[in-house]
């Protein structure tokens, strides 16, 4: 049962809420039924490809495509010139705000190539094969440029410029000269100064962070075929299909409605699907050929030319009084944007302080611009980074006053009433919960053995809401076809199911889950920021009250009795006035419907509000090979506020996927390029993301602090669980080897070299 | 009136302005308010996205939430996700 104390809250005994039934797309997903991006087949469809550019930094002054466009069985070449060039001016798509310039440039470079594996042109043919002659017989003239990856180099006067009308936002006056810092973004509140003279003990640290891929095991693909008369469909894989039509229909000059985008099931996204790359070049192919035009990108061009999450270089400072009160935080965020900028320093920049109840602080962030892939989304964006950097130093500075992580974090954990570090007062968070559950847990006073450590740390993210839509629809049968418009990630075709069959009260088999293309709905923002079981679940909960509603009055109409007799209970309309008790099933009233008024639809569309922030806290143990500097991880525990649960089974599993995902975030991912901006390892063999004998058994337990703002008490929980894992491993390998780590990733090699610098002092 | 806490950023973008009373009853009243009184702020308005907390509860693209004469607001980046 909910918070009775809460108005909001349903308050019912809850009977599907909660359980941990089989998911509906299960048997679909494990017989390989199931139809992802690459799996759409159209007749006479043809291969499209990309040419990327060599260079990391180079001015394309010409591009020369006449033998291609001859060779037998070529149907299509384009360049930046089949799409439309737009001005620098941030445009509403969907529900983002997008510099569409530097978008149409990102999908196809103009001017420049800003980095290895930018496409230059692309070729529809009517097979691989050909399709790779053709990208080799196109002719580029590149003059090749000095580059720059690094930020600090970058943020240099006379570092290379990659844009040359790029003046930095955020600082007064504006610069009168481009440079390559695209923003500067400050928060906080208080006196710095007067905080940090109060304190007792101060650590100051810098560290580093390398960009990381999302991961993703499928890679983007999509099937577009756009007709002689413009009308446009397209399949792919996406976290948002409302979202790449926007893109879509800007970057090819077509009406949002000639486009019709259907998203498959997605393997994997974790933010790095909300955006567009090879989509509008295989619109853009189809139109000029005016046959089906299918692309996939290999694991290499993932690699090379798909966003990661930043690099990026940081600096923070805390200081605390003896009796363990922090006293004032200040951090400097320096973020790689990639090519382009945008970066997500500015919710890090909200994020680093945000678990802490301080009266002093400032974040002061950059946005930087370096020849490397744009970056995208990546689960909980910016706060991994900055909060590894500030979780590592609140765990020094609790050594130093003698304090245990947890106890220094309990005596300065946000709570409800919290003033944030990005300015609002806190509503009702569960960190301190937490922070309880996890001192108690059995993990937490296992015995440790020689080369081993534990390190512990907390984690905040925001969570979304945004548009969305949703549609029950009442068979004759009584079953239920649920149309939702938001991509199932990680298992929200189970969760809003049974939301629905918990407010109509019927059988959840009688749920039939459907995620609609764009002409199924109206608008639905992305599956992204944690949203869709807070936002869509919003939205079938009001559908579903809306067939209730609808029902009662075909009961009152049938009986003949006001509408205010007829109640709505356990799936049955029930005559609540005087005279002879009556029910009638929901499965009754729909075999009537036609008779009673017509087909019964439930509707919603709204813009949902008030998610609420999910925190946690985690644990791990690691175990450090002194001879090799390899990092084994041996125990790990998840803790988080989920708000509550719908479907357990489901909130573990995103807890332990952003647990492995933080692991192979702080031990062994990077990208390696050489001096002249080569990707070294752009394959799964040499950018090694962790598998499964890299870990142990995810442990994890779910703290439920209702979100009042949802009718369940739902928070997201897709984003936070991958913010602490770095700074809890980070402190676990430095209590191991007595050494203060600060660059990720902790591979073998860095591990190695500082326990020897240490042992040669 | 309500009041409005800038910090960081926006308040040099409102020439140093970190507690502003504004008369207005809804989120577009708002931005309208500020833009007329903190012309260099304005751009910034139009260009990013933000989200007004009202009272600590954050809304995103929503110009119709109520504000009510005690409101404690902050504007703050948008928030989209991953």
């Amino acid at each position: 049962m909910n918070d009775m104390t809460n108005p909001n809250l349903v308050a019912r005994e809850l009977k599907i809420v909660g359980t941990r039934p089989l998911r509906p797309d299960g048997a679909d997903k494990v017989t390989g039924r199931a139809k992802f991006g690459a799996d759409m087949h159209l007749p006479n469809m043809l291969v499209g490809r990309v040419l990327r550019s060599p260079h990391a930094h180079a001015r394309i002054r010409s591009i020369d495509t006449s033998k291609a466009q001859s060779l037998k069985g070529v149907k299509a070449v384009i360049t930046s010139a089949d799409l439309c060039d737009l001005p620098s001016e941030f445009i509403p798509a969907g529900e983002m705000m997008v510099n569409f310039k530097d978008m149409t440039r990102n999908v196809m470079a103009r001017e420049k190539a800003l980095y290895e594996g930018h496409a230059v042109a692309a070729v529809a043919a009517v097979n691989d094969r050909i399709a790779a002659q053709a990208l080799a017989l196109i002719e580029v003239d590149y003059e090749v440029l000095p580059h720059v990856m690094d930020v600090d180099e970058a943020m240099q006067p006379d570092a290379p410029l990659l844009h040359d009308d790029m003046f930095t936002i955020g600082v007064e006056p504006t610069p009168d000269k481009p440079s390559n810092i695209a923003k500067r973004v400050e928060f906080g509140f208080g006196d710095l100064e007067a905080g940090f003279s109060k304190a007792d003990v101060i650590v100051e640290r810098e560290f580093s962070t390398k960009p990381v891929h999302q991961g993703y095991i499928e890679p983007h693909a999509c099937l577009a075929s756009v007709s002689e008369d413009g009308q446009a469909e397209l399949w792919c894989t996406t976290q948002g299909q409302f979202i790449v039509r926007a893109f879509c229909a800007k970057l090819l000059g077509m009406e949002v409605s000639q486009l019709r985008v259907t998203a498959s099931e997605i393997g994997g996204g974790f933010g790095g699907k909300t955006v567009v790359y090879i989509e509008p070049l295989a619109l853009a192919l189809s139109r000029k050929a005016c046959k089906p035009v299918k692309m996939v990108m290999s694991r290499t061009e993932v690699l090379q030319a798909s966003g990661p999450t930043s690099g990026a270089r940081i600096r923070v400072k805390v200081g605390a009084t003896k009796d363990g009160r922090i006293t004032a935080g200040d951090a400097l965020l320096k973020y790689q944007a990639g090519a382009f900028q945008g970066s997500p320093v500015q919710p890090g920049a909200m994020c680093a302080f945000a678990p802490y109840d301080l009266e002093n602080v400032r974040i002061v962030g950059f946005d930087i611009v370096v020849n490397r892939p744009k970056v995208a989304a990546y689960r909980a964006p910016g706060g991994p980074i900055a909060e590894f950097a500030v979780e590592s130093v609140i765990d020094e500075v609790a050594m130093k006053i003698g304090l245990d992580p947890i106890e220094f974090r309990l005596k300065n954990a946000a709570q409800e009433g919290t003033r944030a570090p990005y300015g609002p007062k806190l509503g009702p968070i569960g960190l301190v919960q937490t922070l309880q559950a996890a001192r108690a847990h059995a993990h937490y006073s296992a015995p440790l053995k020689a080369n081993q450590g534990r390190g512990v740390a907390s984690g905040f993210w925001f969570n979304i809401g945004g548009e969305t839509c949703a549609s029950l629809n009442l068979g004759e049968d009584g079953s239920v076809a649920m149309v939702v418009g938001t991509p199932d990630i990680g298992g929200s075709r189970a969760s809003l199911s049974m939301m629905a069959a918990e407010e109509l009260g019927i059988s959840l088999e009688h749920i039939h889950p459907i995620v609609g293309d764009t002409s199924a709905l109206g608008f639905n923002f992305l599956t992204g920021g944690s949203r869709v079981t807070f936002s869509s679940g919003m939205a079938v909960v009001q559908a579903a009250r809306d067939v209730i509603e609808q029902l009662r009055e075909r009961a009152s109409k049938i009986w003949e009795v006001p509408l205010a007799d007829v109640e709505w209970v356990e799936g049955h309309a029930r005559c609540a006035g005087p005279g002879e008790a009556r029910s009638l099933s929901l499965a009754e009233l729909a075999r009537t419907a036609g008779k009673t008024g017509g087909p019964i639809i439930g509707n919603a569309a709204i813009n949902a509000t008030g998610a609420g922030p999910s925190l946690a806290t985690h644990l791990v143990d690691v175990e450090v090979d002194p001879e090799t500097g390899k990092v084994t991880i041996l125990r790990y525990t998840a803790i988080q506020d989920a708000g509550k649960a719908i479907h357990p089974a489901y909130v573990e599993g995103q807890m332990q996927g952003g647990a492995v995902q933080g692991i192979g975030w702080a031990l062994n991912e990077e990208y390696i390029y050489d001096d002249k901006g080569h990707l070294l390892n752009p394959g799964f063999l040499d950018y090694r993301i962790p598998v499964c004998s890299d870990v142990p058994m995810i442990d994890t337990v779910i703290v439920e602090v209702p979100n009042p703002n949802h009718p369940y008490g739902v928070r997201g929980v897709g984003e936070t669980p991958i913010v602490p894992p770095m700074g809890a491993i980070a402190n676990a390998v430095s209590h191991a080897t007595g050494v203060r780590f600060t660059d990720l990733p902790m591979s073998p090699p860095r591990v190695l070299a500082a326990i020897d610098a240490q042992q040669s002092q | 009136m309500a009041r409005l806490i800038l910090d960081g950023s926006l308040r040099q973008l409102a020439g140093g302005d970190s507690v502003v009373e504004v008369d207005v009853q809804n989120v577009k009243q708002l931005l309208r308010t500020l833009s007329e009184r903190y012309p260099a702020l304005a751009p910034h308005l139009e260009q990013d996205s933000f989200a007004i907390a009202i009272d600590g509860e954050i809304f995103q693209d929503v110009w119709f939430a109520p504000i009510a004469p005690d409101s404690e607001i902050h504007l703050i980046p948008a928030i989209r996700g991953g």
